[in-house]
């Protein structure tokens, strides 16, 4: 205990890394926590049932049990209008295993331990959105693919199809964010698992997912339209079943970077305080 | 080099020196370091770990209020202290988890504050957080660890099979790590803290949880670690693995350290013998108390469980014993394990913090369990 006293202590002066270098084991972390996250996706029979198999059985149940009641007017009846509204919702619904699964990392202590190794920050959060990214393009093909054995047919020609797809995968990822933070700012997996779907819920099925917003009670479209989840879903429709695309992109524009621009922050400085 | 007034006790805090660091050869050859991140070797003389005036609130909880300990380079030391002490919190500011509010703390010169990448290359940490991914094999667990540490892949193999042989973990390998046993998922999350070879290592309460013989288990496992060089900093609410583990022990207690030093120095503090005996008809627990209280000048300490009397009696142990002896036998009271010992831990820690009456009550139930498990041994 004397040693202090008796010989003043000063603190090496340490350079940092050059940036390049900072870059690059950046890029490589995020790499290394993607392949783990999907690794651990794999293993997890209730992480596959929430990417796969709840979506499969939305698209059989809408479209055989709900369907045949929902008058809609698209080329194509109900299942033409449905899959667009299907892809986003379940795109929806996958981001809760991201909050989940953050929630639990947090809870346990293994993004403490992540935080005290030499590895670049953004690395957690960037490696998650990349990995769930992968699992959003299993389930929007799986889902596409089921889609199709039930009579869905894309009306509009293959590069706008391709764009739908790609709009339907960017919508997910964006929600992630959203999960992301609702994960490490609740920091605790039961309540996330309890909690996570009560947003989710409203979002999606308040909105043109399933049902026609004109079939809504009028204090109710006032919501349902103009709010993001519908205005994706009915730019996707316009790109799948041919329609109008010009109101619905800049719109759809608007909330997917005003949500990015709002819970990305959100979500860094969560993973920041949480310790 | 700029110097700042005494604020802390007796240290003199100084500024970073803008030429402090040079570029030398590895710092410590005998400690294996061949394997492992890309060396970045700043000369360092001082000790390991430097605390000085550290302080940490969390709202209106003070965490730590002011504490200072150095380890020197291949040291064991451990923080002791109950629940809620700010052992944790000491761990955390040290690991870069947390920044103080005021105070310096240094691992191998570098300042958790100022140069945390350059700490995190350098440390490793395993205790109550877990590294570990359940779904997970062993194998896996490991190998990711490399892959975040940037090892390439000839090494990243070798040293997962390195960790797997000496952790006995070779035949679970390839299993989920979500069916280990306690013991195998602490020593998988040590050697996960071992990856990169770390200079200095940080474990928060090893054992809490683990049953003794895995306890037990795991002592030897550090004891092997520490023989090879490593700095250790180890936190722990029991007092018999700080006697067995540690070099140096700080006791601390609400966000302040109450005590340092050796484990035999801190016997010596509470400076005496200590007669000991079980009263085997516990409803003449008193009666039995009451004959011995004059025989020292401090209390009798009293275990209502185990109906246990301890009595510090000074350096007359013997005679004490004796009297001790005379006076039981007098009223025709039975006993068991009647004998003078020298004081253990648990007398230090009850004399250092036991007379507070802030001191949460379940404290003194705590300690005499641990003396019980230390029986079982």
């Amino acid at each position: 205990m004397t040693t202090a006293a008796l010989t003043p202590i000063v603190a090496l002066d340490v350079p940092s890394p050059p940036a390049l270098q900072r870059i690059r084991f950046g890029i490589r972390d995020t790499l290394s926590l993607t392949r783990r996250d999907l690794l651990i996706w794999l293993r997890n029979p209730a992480f596959i049932f929430f990417t796969i198999i709840q979506p499969v059985m939305f698209v059989l149940l809408f479209r055989y049990v709900f369907g045949g009641a929902i008058p809609v007017k698209v080329p194509g009846g109900y299942v033409n209008f449905l899959m667009p509204g299907i892809i986003a919702q379940s795109a929806a619904f996958a981001s809760f295993g991201t909050a989940i699964s953050l929630a639990r990392q947090l809870q346990k202590g293994v993004i403490d331990r992540f935080r005290a190794m030499p590895m670049a920050r953004s690395a957690v959060l960037l490696g998650r959105l990349a990995s769930d990214t992968v699992r959003l393009v299993v389930t929007v093909l799986v889902i596409l693919a089921v889609g199709y054995g039930v009579g869905f047919r894309f009306e509009n020609g293959a590069v706008p199809a391709v764009l739908m797809v790609i709009l339907g995968i960017v919508f997910g990822v964006t929600i992630c964010t959203i999960s992301a933070y609702v994960g490490l700012a609740i920091k605790d997996e039961e309540s996330v698992g309890s909690f996570g779907l009560v947003w989710l819920f409203p979002l999606t099925f308040i909105s043109a997912a399933f049902v026609p917003v004109a079939s809504m009670p009028g204090w109710l479209q006032a919501f349902a339209k103009n709010q993001p989840v519908t205005t994706v879903i009915d730019e996707m429709r316009s790109l799948a079943l041919g329609g109008p695309l010009a109101t619905h992109a800049w719109q759809s524009a608007l909330w997917l970077v005003g949500i990015v621009a709002v819970f990305v922050p959100l979500a860094v400085r969560a993973y920041r305080r949480a310790s | 080099m700029t110097q700042e007034g005494d604020t802390h006790g007796n240290a003199v805090v100084t500024r970073t020196r803008k030429d402090a660091g040079r570029l030398v050869d590895p710092r410590q050859p005998n400690s294996d370091r061949s394997v492992g991140p890309p060396e970045r070797s700043l000369e360092w003389d001082g000790p390991a770990i430097f605390v000085e005036g550290v302080h940490k609130s969390f709202g209106d909880v003070e965490a730590l209020c002011g504490i200072d300990f150095v380890v020197e380079r291949g040291k064991v030391l451990a923080l002791l202290g109950p629940n809620g002490a700010g052992k944790t919190t000491a761990v955390k500011i040290l690991t870069t988890l947390l920044t103080p509010d005021k105070g310096r703390a240094l691992v191998e010169g570098r300042d958790v504050v100022r140069s945390p990448a350059a700490v995190r290359e350098l440390i490793g940490l395993a205790g109550q957080s877990t590294a570990i991914q359940e779904e997970l094999t062993g194998r896996e667990n490991l190998e990711i660890m490399g892959r975040l540490y940037h090892l390439d892949p000839a090494t990243r193999q070798r040293r997962t099979v390195e960790l797997l042989e000496r952790f006995e973990l070779v035949d679970a390998a390839d299993r989920p790590t979500k069916g280990y046993s306690g013991g195998m998922q602490r020593r998988l999350d040590l050697a996960l803290s071992l990856v990169a070879r770390p200079t200095v290592l940080f474990l928060d309460e090893p054992t809490t949880g683990l049953d003794p013989r895995s306890r037990f288990g795991m002592w030897d496992v550090i004891r092997e670690l520490v023989s090879t060089g490593t700095t250790l900093l180890l936190t722990t609410q029991y007092l018999e693995e700080a006697d067995a583990l540690a070099d140096e022990i700080v006791v601390i207690d609400h966000g302040q350290v109450i005590a340092a030093g050796t484990a035999s120095e801190l016997k010596n503090r509470i400076g005496g013998d200590v007669v000991e005996f079980v009263v085997v008809d516990r409803d003449r627990l008193s009666e039995a108390v009451e004959a011995v209280q004059g025989l020292s000048h401090s209390e009798a300490s009293v275990d209502p469980e185990t109906a246990r009397v301890s009595l510090s009696v000074g350096d007359h142990g013997s005679d004490a014993l004796v009297d001790t002896v005379r006076r039981l036998d007098a009223l025709g009271m039975h006993t068991q394990g009647l004998g003078v010992r020298r004081p253990s831990l648990d007398d230090v820690f009850l004399a250092l913090t036991g007379h507070g009456a802030e001191d949460d009550v379940s404290e003194p139930t705590r300690v005499s369990r641990n003396r019980r498990d230390g029986e079982d041994r």
